[in-house]
């Protein structure tokens, strides 16, 4: 039996999906506004503003999610300040040491964003000052997209630096999760972007976005399957009959059919196929977290 | 830094008699669980079944019997948190709640540790978890209040067979050497240390003679540090990372080439 097989879950359960699910779309929603902002079309500026609109208050349930998590929840400070002597508290080679402040200065990009959202207001008009194409607002931009692709990611490591059966037999959890931020993410964009009826040639570009992500997703799962060997033989119950059907089957390759059988983003079809993105990427967080814990 | 010390815990020489576990509840005030009535398990004389957050010492029962059950043995191991050198969930505490102390043991501050958790999932052998009470992970300190005040931990003080032994690392190594040595004269050739060398996660400051392989003991066989995924993690994460940039650029510029 390998030695993974002898450890003890850390017990982390659904608040942590939810914030592995919810993160991923803060920082996936984040870096594809910021990248819409800095290489798109200023005629699809209203899609950059709707994704920074949802990436604050998705970091702010982030953060909520975890305190509540904790076992003590009114020391969650202790993530970030020595308690003893109120110095930073940082460990580079800790994941969640890491992944705390990462959340934290992602949180900051975000909130500067958010502000910059409203700047299009006439009275408001200074806050534009903190989007691109303002000097300001490309720096704010460029550093936040990063920063949400690092809180898009590092859960994955997180579970993958533990030792963990199927978190910590592979390495690249992190990987997949990037991937699957960026799928949920544009499709969250796509199905709020639809609602609101925002420009038709900006959801296109979306739209082809998702396809190219969503085969990059396939092709992580199959290599996550590939890289766990004769480990993935544990998913041959129904954690894994929830990851090839509801993940890979609704998730991915039932959006991709649909993507291909719609002629518009903001058709029914498209939209049933965002929608099934979404679940999908929720059950990927579900599966990978559950599947371990319950071992 | 006072010398490295520790526990030497031979396997042949416990009886299961639990006086450890009850030592180590007492000195620790450490709760009783279901309201302090028994809960059986039913299959085993071992009703602890694992160390956790309310049991830092739990005396392990592996019943070996054929299917007849007319051969058979008894083993008997009391274990507890391994004190690793290089102890995987100091690595990963994000509070520093996690410490070395003076006596190169590994202890849990429980007025630092906010309850993530990040530490049981992070220990090789399943060591940690969550105390009710406190919300907080808990483990062996290795009495480190008693060591303080030059004292015994009360598991090796309460062990009456003298199967836990506390002492100098130094020292340990050399009295559960010479043992090793005597049961291979017995005839008892299977017997061997785990985690005494410093292959072993940089040495187990609390390390075991055994008579079989580490499995039946409920031990892993090759226990390794979680920051092993680490760095190979990052790098595929930021390859995941770039893998989306390009993409990204891709759909927008393309559309955007088109249109101009």
């Amino acid at each position: 039996m390998p030695s993974t097989f002898f450890t003890e879950s850390p017990h982390w359960r659904w608040l942590i999906i939810l914030y592995f699910f919810i993160g991923g779309l803060a920082g996936g929603c984040y870096f594809v506004a910021s990248m819409i902002d800095l290489v798109g079309r200023p005629a699809d500026r209203p899609l950059a503003r709707l994704g920074y609109l949802i990436a604050f208050p998705a970091v702010v349930i982030c953060g909520l999610l975890l305190i509540a998590d904790l076992g003590r929840p009114e020391r969650f400070w202790h993530m970030l300040l020595q308690s003893a002597t109120w110095r930073p508290m940082l460990k580079t080679y800790s994941p969640m040491s890491f992944g705390a402040w990462g959340v934290l200065v992602f949180g900051g990009f975000a909130f500067l964003s958010f502000l910059g959202a409203f700047g299009r207001d006439e009275r408001r008009h200074r806050l534009a000052l903190l989007r691109p194409p303002a000097l300001l607002g490309t720096i704010i931009s460029v550093l936040g997209g990063l920063a949400g692709l690092f809180l898009a990611s590092y859960t994955g490591v997180l579970l993958a630096v533990t030792n963990r059966p199927i978190w910590s037999d592979t390495s690249l959890l992190g990987a997949l999760f990037v991937v699957s931020s960026a799928s949920t993410s544009i499709a969250l964009l796509l199905l709020l972007g639809s609602r609101r009826a925002l420009l038709g040639g900006g959801l296109h570009a979306l739209a082809r976005f998702d396809r190219i992500v969503l085969v990059l997703e396939l092709i992580m799962i199959a290599a996550l399957i590939v890289s766990l060997g004769s480990l993935a033989g544990v998913w041959l119950n129904a954690w894994g009959a929830l990851l090839v059907l509801g993940v890979v089957g609704l998730g991915i390759v039932v959006p991709l059919v649909l993507h291909a059988r719609s002629h518009t983003p903001v058709s029914a079809a498209a939209r049933a196929a965002a929608l099934l993105v979404l679940v999908g990427g929720f059950l990927l967080r579900v599966v990978i977290v559950l599947s371990s814990e319950t071992i | 830094m006072a010398e490295p010390m520790g526990f030497y815990t031979d396997t042949t020489v416990c009886i299961g008699c639990k006086a450890c576990e009850v030592a180590c509840k007492e000195w620790n005030q450490l709760p009783a669980t279901n309201g302090g009535r028994s809960t059986l398990s039913g299959d085993s004389y071992d009703n602890t079944r694992r160390l956790d957050g309310i049991h830092w010492r739990h005396v392990k029962f592996i019943e070996q019997f054929d299917a007849d059950r007319r051969q058979g043995r008894w083993l008997m191991m009391s274990d507890v948190c391994k004190h690793c050198v290089r102890a995987g969930c100091l690595e990963v505490c994000p509070t520093g709640a996690i410490i070395r102390t003076e006596f190169d043991t590994v202890v849990i501050q429980s007025d630092v540790c906010n309850g993530c958790r990040d530490c049981i999932g992070a220990c090789p052998f399943g060591v940690i978890d969550v105390n009710p009470v406190s919300g907080t992970a808990q483990k062996c300190t290795l009495c480190y209040d008693r060591m303080r005040a030059g004292m015994t931990p009360a598991c090796a003080q309460a062990c009456p067979t003298a199967s836990i032994n506390f002492g100098t690392i130094r020292e340990l190594k050399q009295t559960a050497q010479a043992r090793v040595e005597q049961l291979h004269g017995r005839g008892e050739r299977g017997a061997y240390l785990y985690g005494a060398d410093d292959t072993m996660l940089g040495g187990l400051n609390s390390f075991y003679l055994l008579v079989d392989k580490p499995e039946i003991y409920g031990l892993p066989p090759d226990p390794k540090l979680p920051s092993r995924n680490l760095e190979r993690g990052s790098v595929w994460s930021a390859i995941g990372a770039v893998a989306i940039g390009i993409a990204g650029l891709l759909s927008l510029r393309t559309r955007r080439t088109g249109d101009a």
